[in-house]
């Protein structure tokens, strides 16, 4: 079994060197000269002349992709023309900020789309089942940022029960020690009640906006997979043995149905990486969406390439666990990757 | 309705017919009907745009910034006195027009790779199917922020972003529809009696396809406006001063924090029903095309 | 024998529900089944037999509806329950066995574990306890190393393994009554024997009350006491197994019997012309009449009841004393 997850992350290379090809290509289509990209609009002539010579930009494509490539091995994304430190530093200090807001938006959205789409299957055509269809369509079409603005203007300015968009949490309040740089878990372990409480009424907002609009493609799958599973013969089987309708529609019906889930909810987290672009803005969020949203207002090429990669390898290694997660529930596959 | 049913009774076929058929579909699939007409709405409003707009979409009264919506702007103004009702009617051309370039462009490529992958079957195949998984290894908005980013922010961009963005979903699709279909034995027979290659994949291959891909196609009409809208509401899309919806939701976003509600509001609302409108009938298409309600 | 029957089955209609039409699939089906006996139902696939031990049990898909009749068990009015009290009779009181083994084990759970499952919801069982009585179930089923079995997902399990599972999960509640559907047809032929061979041991030792429904006339001739005969969603002729064998009363039990293949030189197989008839296309009055040889105007024009040949044996033709 060891060996199928081995394999699993030997075939990630061929994938992780395509993702490196097309951002490496993307940066090659930029029409203009190249050199823009990696050097500020203010050098002058001869300084241009020395990068290109120094960055082998005189050397064809292939070479060229060859360099970058290392570069990224090193862990070198090059250096951000706003903050003038290393992309990957800005990058990964800016991470965790991004990764609590996605991981509650995440937990938010699994938590309520998960019930309503078993209720919208156990009770078909019912209207739980509208209701929750009706819910679906909705997140998915309204645009995160203007669902964050329409709230952030009714609940903020409006009826002030929630704070100004500052960021994570309010300046005026000593932030917790850095155990695990999610503010709300090193509040709650070190007993700073004012920071957890600021920090949890600065997510209540942008999480709320991020999980409405993923909760809909969480809540459609599991109610598919429900009823795929539902209409099973193995299901039926259970019902006849007189199992309670809990029993029969958790450990057998949502048992099944939670394979589909686990795919979604990987794809899911691909909106919501997108999404904090932006939605970081309009909350002051200090993380990896503003980063790039002000990277890309100052043509800070470097910074959104970076950005791109870093994002999408933690896509791409999200898809990784989940194989491995089929690997734990499904003991069919298990059987397969025993005999491979 | 008793009009409708009237003339039908009195043996007038035709449009007559046709016109009650759909009413009768229409009360049985609310939901669907309400999204046609949705979009239906849309697109009239973006071709009478100029008609129907009480100002310019680029006329300024300077002396009226960030009224309030009132009787003579109905949904206020903006920064510089435009009238954000006028804006976001003509707003709707330049997201319908993105949206269907992106979704037309991506299913030609797309379809039209998918199509050369399952039908020539390797080596093609699998190159072509491994360049999409490149592509497809990207969150989808990510990639269209940088494609955008790099070949510069402009209307025609954001078509060839998002549709580039969008070609592996159709080339896997079309590519699966290809393969099903392919060996099924009414192609073989087809083959069989002698029939060429271009006969086969219009009459046999060809119909039976288009019906997941059309569905998807509707889908990803909506999603589309979206991903406009969020690629020009960062600066990556269509630019100012042109009155596309994401970037004049951009244009209110300082306003929030100082009661102007409506500079964003608006355009953002517009977005939402298109978007949903679409998904209505792509939902729609969807469980009516389902095999099981047969 | 006056005891009342263990299942009376009255005026049983079921329809299945589209979004264009409304499909009759069961049209007044009645029969008893009396306590330790064993009933066949047979008929061709289409017949309803399969629909009629759903809706005894309210067990059919979605599609699926009751809408007219009662099924009496030890006198109550199934249909008239509750779902939580229907499902306290299944398991306990009523079981069933289906067709295919391996798809009704859940393929992500060991086979043990379902089978915890029934010993503490119908028996309260635990731990070592549960795990004593499961040996001893899966004994009584013919299952060798039960440890080890118990551990095995349902993939790993052969198709006569999976068959006794479930019918050790089945019995795992002591109900009185056993429906089996299919129960062999998804098996080998070899393994149908041991099947077979099990399902009369266990009524032999348990006293269960068996229907067995099956489309295989072999296994009714080796095991069933009484034989329903189904055709299109109607019972066509009903009574003792020997009698029906020995003298069918209706056109399409004798067709049925007609057309089994015979070992020796005498030739060619006999079949009956034309199919049984889509959902959508039930024949009026008497379904069979479009493939019967002996249909006459009458046949689709009034439909037949089910009358009195001999004490116990019961037909549904116009023609029944005219057939030899």
């Amino acid at each position: 079994m060891l060996i199928y997850i081995a394999r699993r992350l030997a075939l990630l290379v061929p994938v992780l060197l395509g993702v490196t090809l097309v951002t490496f290509a993307l940066t090659r289509i930029i029409p203009g000269n190249p050199i823009d990209q990696l050097v500020s609009p203010l050098a002058s002539p001869e300084q241009r002349q020395e990068l290109i010579k120094q960055h082998g930009l005189d050397k064809p494509f292939y070479d060229q992709y060859v360099v970058y490539v290392k570069d990224l091995a090193h862990g070198d994304l090059g250096t951000s023309f706003t903050t003038s430190e290393p992309v990957l530093k800005d990058l990964s200090s800016r991470f965790t900020a991004t990764f609590e807001l996605t991981l509650y938006a995440m937990v938010v959205a699994v938590l309520v789309g998960v019930p309503l789409g078993i209720a919208s299957a156990v009770w078909r055509n019912s209207w739980v089942d509208h209701v929750s269809r009706v819910l679906a369509v909705t997140g998915i079409a309204l645009p995160v940022f203007w669902t964050s603005l329409t709230l952030l203007y009714l609940l903020f300015f409006r009826l002030h029960v929630l704070p100004a968009p500052y960021g994570r949490i309010d300046p005026r309040v000593t932030p917790p020690p850095t155990w695990t740089g999610l503010l709300t878990i090193d509040s709650l372990a070190s007993g700073h009640w004012a920071a957890l409480r600021s920090s949890v009424e600065a997510l209540i907002l942008p999480v709320a906006v991020l999980a409405f609009a993923v909760m809909a493609p969480i809540a459609r799958i599991t109610r598919s997979g429900m009823l795929e599973a539902l209409e099973s013969d193995y299901v039926r089987a259970a019902r006849s043995l007189g199992l309670s309708l809990q029993t029969v529609v958790l450990r057998h019906g949502l048992r099944n149905a939670v394979l589909p889930l686990i795919t979604m909810i990987a794809v899911v987290y691909g909106y919501l990486l997108g999404g904090v672009v932006l939605v970081e803005q309009i909350f002051a969020w200090p993380g990896l969406g503003r980063y790039v949203f002000t990277a890309i207002t100052s043509s800070d090429y470097p910074a959104v390439q970076g950005f791109i990669l870093y994002a999408t390898t933690i896509y791409v290694l999200l898809f990784l666990l989940v194989d491995v997660l089929y690997l734990v529930i499904d003991p069919r596959i298990r059987r397969g990757a025993r005999a491979a | 309705m008793s009009a409708i049913a009237a003339g039908a009774a009195r043996g007038r076929s035709g449009l007559a017919e046709h016109a009650v058929r759909v009413w009768r579909w229409a009360r049985r699939n609310p939901v669907t009907a309400f999204g046609f007409v949705i979009i239906f709405g849309l697109i009239a409003i973006a071709l009478l745009a100029p008609v129907i707009a009480p100002y310019g979409s680029y006329e300024l009264n300077p002396s009226d910034i960030l009224a309030p919506p009132s009787l003579h702007h109905v949904f206020g103004t903006g920064n510089f006195g435009e009238d954000i009702f006028s804006r976001v009617l003509f707003g709707a051309r330049y997201d319908l027009a993105i949206g269907f370039g992106a979704v037309a462009i991506g299913l030609l490529v797309g379809c039209t790779l998918g199509a050369l992958a399952g039908f020539l079957r390797d080596p093609v195949d699998e190159v072509t199917m491994r360049v999409m998984d490149m592509i497809a290894a990207f969150p989808g908005f990510i990639l269209a922020m940088g494609i955008a980013g790099a070949l510069g922010p402009s209307f025609v961009n954001l078509i060839i972003a998002i549709s580039l963005v969008n070609v592996p979903i159709y080339a896997r699709l079309m590519r699966q529809q290809f393969l099903v279909v392919r060996d099924s034995q009414y192609a073989m027979a087809a083959v069989g009696v002698g029939a060429p290659p271009a006969r086969i994949l219009r009459w046999h291959l060809l119909p039976n396809t288009w019906g997941p891909i059309f569905v998807q196609a509707t889908l990803q009409f909506g999603y589309a406006i979206l991903d406009a809208a969020g690629l020009s509401f960062i600066g990556l899309g269509v630019r100012l001063p042109a009155p596309e919806w994401g970037v004049m939701v951009s244009l209110g976003v300082q306003r929030i924090v100082s009661g102007e509600w409506w500079v964003s509001f608006f355009p953002g609302l517009a977005i939402a029903i298109a978007v949903m409108g679409f998904n209505l009938i792509g939902d729609g298409l969807r469980d009516l095309l389902d095999p099981r309600r047969k | 024998m006056t005891t009342a029957p263990l299942l009376q089955v009255r005026r049983l209609c079921t329809e299945f529900v589209t979004p264009s039409a409304r499909l009759p699939v069961l049209d007044n089906v009645e029969f008893d089944v009396n306590e330790g006996e064993i009933l066949g139902i047979v008929g061709e696939s289409g017949s309803g037999k399969t629909v009629t031990a759903l809706s005894v049990t309210k067990l059919l898909p979605a599609a699926g509806r009751v809408v007219g009749g009662e099924v009496l068990f030890r006198g109550r009015n199934l249909l008239a329950l509750s779902d939580r009290q229907m499902n306290k009779i299944r398991g306990e009181q009523i079981s069933m066995v289906f067709q295919n083994p391996r798809a009704s084990l859940n393929p992500l759970l060991p086979v043990g574990v379902t089978l915890e499952q029934v010993l503490r919801a119908h028996r309260g069982l635990h731990g070592e306890e549960a795990r004593r009585i499961s040996f001893e179930l899966l004994a009584d089923v013919g299952l060798p190393d039960p440890a080890r079995v118990l551990r095995r997902y349902p993939h790993e399990l052969s198709g006569g393994m999976c068959q006794r599972m479930m019918i050790a999960l089945a019995l795992a509640s002591g109900p009185s009554l056993l429906i089996a559907d299919e129960p062999t047809t998804a098996l080998d032929v070899t393994i149908q024997f041991q099947i077979i061979s099990l399902l009369k041991r266990l009524r032999e030792e348990h006293g269960l009350t068996l229907i067995l429904i099956t489309h295989n006339l072999g296994v009714v001739a080796e095991l069933c006491d009484r034989v329903i005969v189904m055709y299109a969603g109607s019972i066509v002729e009903e009574g003792p197994a020997l009698e029906i064998f020995d003298r069918p009363r209706h056109p399409y039990t004798l067709g049925l019997l007609a057309s089994r293949p015979r070992v020796g030189p005498n030739g060619s197989l006999a079949g009956i012309p034309g199919q049984v008839p889509d959902l959508r296309d039930r024949p009026p009055a008497c379904p069979f009449h479009p493939r019967c040889k002996y249909e006459q105007d009458v046949c689709h024009e009034q439909a037949p009841v089910l009358e009195q040949a001999s004490p116990g044996h019961r037909v549904s033709c116009h023609f029944w004393r005219e057939i030899v």
